[in-house]
């Protein structure tokens, strides 16, 4: 592994990042096209406009709900949970 | 670093992003003696155009992916030297949500980063607004489920962290800039199906000359289109993607031609199979804040919103300025052009010496209609037509957001009276969801238009982008702020 990767957690599972990929970079080339359901149809959302107008991409990181993984850095050690976006979510 | 709730910082100029317009009207500004605060959302500065990794990754690929990179390093250098002397405070990761007139300037209010739950807010004397432009997009069978991204998003992903997508893309939608999509994945070792555009622009890639008078050297589109042609990718143009198909990712899209009102040719359909379709319909300013400050605005040719500017890139409010995308869409060249122009103006106007040569704005200012004119051209050649509005079936959702279908569309327009688009926002909410509308916004109003038989007007766009909070904030933020009031200005 090249000294600029590290590890988070997506869903208790370990993710491998590269330094200044951001949360939703890291889970696309996990193989994880999508992180969170929809309110009223629960259907599958990740990443669309990558550029933080759409928030289709909210994850809670480190018990911060409703982040733009498209915006946020991962940063080594990130415990990120996937759910609904407008979900109360146990960060546990 | 304030908190809210002290004395907020005064500069003579706060700028609202830092992309190629934003970054060179801080530099402009700063040469002139002008206290600036250059406030920008991202992490790195250079926008969408010049987005880019951290500086310690894999050096080198810059220049592959970007065009003129070398540009963006010598603007850097000089935002660099100027924040080094103080004369530029530099704000990365503040994303402005308000703007507050208050007596003798404005309160520019942001959030500190995207994980924190702190606001931040700078007081200055005018206002230059850079905040660029995100993808059109326009609603089909499928669209929201993963593996459909935008043409921009696709671009961000690969400039900003080095992550294809997928592995096999089609990209589709109008305007040149699938090309430079398109070129980018294949740099980056995806395969490309396809790229598959609604307008025929062969005529002007077949017609380097035509560029050329618009006064650009280089045609990045015809670089980018003999590229692709050399490793054989089809370019298929008359067509657009009418459905994705997939369960938990897309895995197909149906390529159709259209018209030219983009009606979907009966039996033209064909299946393509991607793992990723990365699409655009050209670009819309993100005009809230200018919106909600009171500028005027106009109705563009290709159905947008953009800020009214005069001579000096001014606004109809005297003390705020606008540049780049935000007055029309016209690429990096002419945003370049606006941020100078822009600086020097409002140098001059707080009294101090301008440091670009009078000759020298009189040539910037030609070279700006001359890109203008070229943007409209193009825009011509992309134009969206409503057509679109057939491919679509009723269960297709509009707002991705609130997740409103095209049928709860018709009944709004139809059936409960809904005379125009923020009428129909208020009755079946598309547009009231996180994104505030910027993603559905044109469509929506499109939509509307066609159910009632007229053209799109600037109301309807304005029902749409009206948004008091240009991104979501936290209520523990919101209540950190003391009410400007409160201090008697």
């Amino acid at each position: 592994m090249p000294d600029s990767s590290f590890e988070i957690v997506v869903d208790g599972d370990p993710v491998t990042c590269v330094a200044g990929q951001s949360l939703a970079a890291a889970m696309i080339a996990a193989g994880r096209p999508s992180w969170r359901t929809t309110r009223k149809a629960h259907a599958e959302r990740g990443l669309f406009c990558g550029i933080g107008v759409c928030f289709d991409c909210l994850v809670t990181v480190n018990g911060v709900r409703s982040v733009r993984a498209c915006l946020s850095a991962a940063q080594p050690g990130d415990v990120v949970v996937s759910g609904s976006g407008s979900d109360v979510v146990d960060a546990g | 670093m304030s908190t809210p709730a002290e004395k907020p910082d005064r500069f003579d100029l706060a700028i609202v992003g830092a992309g190629p317009a934003g970054l060179v009207a801080a530099i402009t500004a700063a040469d002139a003696g002008i206290r600036v605060a250059l406030i920008d959302a991202a992490e790195q500065a250079g926008g969408q155009y010049y987005r880019h990794g951290r500086a310690d990754e894999q050096p080198g690929a810059e220049v592959r992916l970007h065009h003129d990179w070398e540009r963006f390093v010598q603007l850097r250098a000089q935002l660099e030297a100027h924040r080094r002397r103080g004369a530029v405070d530099y704000l990365p990761e503040h994303a402005v949500f308000a703007v507050d007139p208050v007596d003798g300037g404005f309160h520019v209010h942001a959030l500190a980063g995207e994980r924190a739950r702190s606001g931040r807010t700078v007081s200055a004397a005018s206002l230059l607004l850079a905040t660029g432009a995100a993808d059109r997009q326009l609603p089909f069978p499928g669209w929201t489920m993963p593996g459909v991204v935008t043409a921009g998003g696709a671009q961000a992903l690969l400039k900003g962290s080095r992550v294809a997508a997928g592995q096999r893309v089609v990209v589709a939608g109008a305007g040149p800039f699938l090309l430079a999509v398109a070129d980018g994945l294949l740099t980056s070792g995806v395969e490309v199906v396809a790229v598959v555009e609604a307008g025929d622009p062969r005529r002007y890639l077949r017609d380097p000359a035509g560029l050329l008078a618009a006064g650009m050297k280089t045609s990045e589109a015809a670089m980018y289109a003999a590229r692709l042609a050399r490793r054989r990718v089809p370019y298929l143009t008359r067509r657009a993607v009418v459905a994705a198909h997939g369960e938990h990712r897309v895995d197909a899209v149906t390529v159709a031609r259209i018209d030219d009102q983009w009606r979907v040719r009966p039996s033209t359909e064909r299946r393509l199979e991607c793992d990723l379709l990365a699409v655009g319909y050209g670009f819309a300013a993100r005009a809230e804040l200018a919106v909600e400050l009171g500028c005027d605005v106009d109705l563009t040719s290709d159905g947008a919103l953009a800020v009214r500017v005069d001579d000096d890139q001014r606004t109809s409010i005297p003390t705020v300025f606008a540049v780049g995308e935000l007055t029309g869409i016209g690429g990096v060249d002419l945003a370049l052009v606006e941020g100078e122009i822009a600086g020097a103006a409002v140098a001059a106007a707080l009294g101090h010496r301008v440091q670009v040569a009078p000759r020298r704005l009189a040539q910037l200012r030609r070279r700006r209609n001359r890109l203008r004119r070229f943007a409209a051209t193009l825009a011509s050649v992309h134009q969206v037509r409503d057509g679109w509005i057939d491919w679509i079936a009723d269960d297709t959702l509009v707002c991705r957001c609130e997740e409103v279908a095209y049928s709860r569309i018709c009944e709004a327009a139809d059936q409960l009276g809904a005379a125009d688009a923020r009428a129909v926002k208020l009755f079946a909410r598309p547009g009231m969801g996180w994104c505030q509308g910027q993603i559905c916004g044109q469509a929506t109003a499109a939509i509307t238009a066609k159910l009632q038989d007229r053209d799109v007007t600037r109301s309807d766009l304005l029902g749409m982008a009206r948004r008091p909070l240009a991104q979501p904030v936290p209520l523990e933020v919101l209540a950190s702020f003391a009410p400007d009031h409160a201090d008697g200005g």
